[in-house]
C-alpha cells in the first residue's frame, strides 16, 4: 500500500462518502470516536485513581490492557463492516453495470418495434398489431425498470448527483398532470390541484424532484380501481413546503406498511390488482427528498385510499 | 440532390433500422461502424448532418467530436449525439465540445429522433 492509499485511508469523511452513509452509521468515523473515549477513560481513570488510591499506575493499565483488548475486537468488527460494505458496493455496481449493457440492445428492440408497428416496411393486420403491442408495452416495462435499476444503484453508491436550482413546484406538477390526463381520464380518476397562492421557490435538483412527483401521482392514478379522485395539494409550512396526494384507491395493508419503502416491496394487494410495477418507487422517491434535506411519509387505510406527503426545505 | 446523414454508431442493429428510416424520408445515409471510419467519411463525404454515438471502437465518439470541431473541413457540420450515456458530466462535455443536440436513446422514439434531425437540417 502506498503512502498515497494509506493516506486516502486515513480521509474518514471521503471513506464514508463512498459508503453512502451518515458519519453516525460509519465504521470508521465510530472507531475513531471509540479511540477517543478509550483514551479519554484512560486518563480519567488514571486522575481518579491518583486521587484515592496508592498506586494509581496499576488501575490505570488494567484499564489500559482491558481497553486495547477491546480496541482490537473494535477494530476486527470494523474491518469486517468495511468488507461488507465494498461487497455492497460492487454489487451496485455490477447492478449499474449491468443495467448499462441492458439500455442499447433495448433501444434496438424498441426502434425496430416502433419501425414494424408504423407500417412504413409493410401494412400489418390487426391480429398481427396487437401482439406488437404487447411487444411494445413489454419493452416500455423493460426500459422503466432498468432506468429504476440505475437510480437505485446510483443512490446506493452516493453517485446520484445532485444539480441544485430554484424551481417552482406548482409549475412541475401542472406540468405532470397534463401529461397524465389521459391516463386518469381512461382511469376514470379525477385529479384536483390546489395550490396555495404566492408560493416561494425550492431550491431542489428539477430531474430528481419531477421523478419523485411522476412516481407519486403514478401510484396515486394506478392504484384506483373504481372511478376515484386524486387531490393535490402544495402549501407553505413556516420554512417548508408541503406536498400531498391523496387518492382514493386500494390503499395499503397495515401489516406492509412498515416495508412500504423498502426496494422491490410490493404490497399484496396491489399484486393481486396490478403486475406492472418495479416496487423501486417510492424506495427511490424517499432517498431523493431526504437528500434534499426534506421528509417523507404517508397515512393509509386499505380499501379507502392513501396520502402521500413530503416536505422540502425553503431556500 | 437529397441531404445526407452520417451514422456513426457500431451497432448494425440500429444501422439498419435508422437506415430504413432515412430512406423513406428521402435522405441518403452513410453508414460508419467506428469512429476511425467516421472521421475519415465525414471529411471526404462532407455530409449534412452525422449522428454520432459516444461508445464507440477505435476513437471513442468525444474524440470524434473534438476533431470534427477542430477540423476546417468539418466544423460547421451539424451533430446530434445519440447515446445512452446519461451523465451529467457526458452532457456537458460533449456540447462544451459544440454538439448541437444530445439525445439519450432511451429516452426518445424514433419519430421524435427524427423530428430533432429534421430540425438540426434546418427543415
Amino acid at each position: 500500500m502506498s503512502l498515497k492509499e494509506i493516506f486516502a485511508q486515513l480521509n474518514i469523511f471521503t471513506q464514508c462518502g463512498k459508503y453512502g452513509v451518515s458519519l453516525w452509521q460509519c465504521p470508521q468515523f465510530l472507531f475513531l470516536i471509540m479511540g477517543v473515549v478509550i483514551i479519554g477513560s484512560t486518563l480519567a481513570a488514571y486522575a481518579i485513581g491518583s486521587r484515592y488510591i496508592e498506586e494509581p499506575q496499576i488501575v490505570a493499565l488494567i484499564v489500559l490492557v482491558v481497553t486495547a483488548v477491546l480496541f482490537m475486537v473494535a477494530a476486527s468488527i470494523t474491518r469486517s463492516f468495511e468488507r461488507l460494505a465494498e461487497a455492497n458496493r460492487m454489487k451496485s455496481e455490477f447492478v449499474s453495470v449491468v443495467s448499462h449493457q441492458l439500455r442499447s440492445p433495448l433501444s434496438n428492440f424498441r426502434w425496430a418495434i416502433e419501425l414494424l408497428m408504423s407500417g412504413r416496411i409493410g401494412q400489418i393486420e390487426e391480429k398481427q398489431l396487437e401482439y406488437f403491442k404487447i411487444l411494445k408495452e413489454n419493452s416500455n416495462r423493460m426500459k422503466e425498470l432498468v432506468s429504476d435499476l440505475l437510480t437505485v444503484s446510483r443512490i446506493e453508491t452516493a453517485e446520484l448527483p445532485t444539480k441544485k436550482e430554484e424551481c417552482h413546484l406548482e409549475d412541475i406538477i401542472k406540468d405532470f398532470i397534463k401529461e397524465f390526463q389521459p391516463f386518469a381520464t381512461a382511469s376514470n380518476v379525477e385529479i384536483a390541484f390546489k395550490p396555495q397562492l404566492n408560493l416561494p421557490k425550492v431550491l431542489v435538483d428539477a430531474s430528481q424532484i419531477k421523478l419523485v412527483i411522476e412516481n407519486l401521482l403514478d401510484n396515486a392514478i394506478r392504484y384506483i380501481k373504481e372511478p376515484g379522485k386524486v387531490e393535490i395539494r402544495l402549501e407553505r409550512q413556516n420554512e417548508q413546503l408541503y406536498f400531498e396526494i391523496k387518492d382514493t384507491g386500494v390503499g395499503i395493508p397495515k401489516d406492509d406498511q412498515k416495508y412500504i419503502f423498502q426496494k422491490f416491496f410490493r404490497s399484496e394487494n396491489i399484486m393481486r390488482h396490478q403486475t406492472q410495477g418495479t416496487g423501486l418507487g417510492l424506495y427511490i422517491a424517499r432517498a431523493i427528498i431526504e437528500k434534499l434535506g426534506g421528509k417523507i411519509g404517508f397515512k393509509s387505510q386499505e380499501g379507502k385510499g392513501s396520502t402521500f406527503y413530503f416536505t422540502l426545505p425553503i431556500k | 440532390m437529397p441531404k445526407t446523414i452520417l451514422f456513426i454508431e457500431d451497432e448494425s442493429a440500429l444501422q439498419k433500422t435508422f437506415g430504413e428510416i432515412f430512406k423513406q424520408e428521402g435522405y441518403e445515409m452513410i453508414s460508419a461502424l467506428d469512429g476511425e471510419i467516421g472521421l475519415r467519411s465525414a471529411k471526404t463525404k462532407k455530409p449534412d448532418l452525422i449522428l454520432l454515438d459516444l461508445i464507440l471502437p477505435k476513437i471513442n465518439g468525444f474524440d470524434v467530436l473534438k476533431q470534427l470541431k477542430e477540423d476546417p473541413d468539418t466544423k460547421e457540420i451539424p451533430v446530434i449525439v445519440l447515446t445512452n450515456l446519461e451523465g451529467m458530466q457526458d452532457i456537458e462535455k460533449v456540447i462544451g465540445l459544440g454538439a448541437t443536440t444530445y439525445l439519450i436513446k432511451a429516452n426518445y422514439s424514433l419519430v421524435e429522433v427524427m423530428e430533432k434531425i429534421k430540425k438540426a437540417l434546418g427543415e
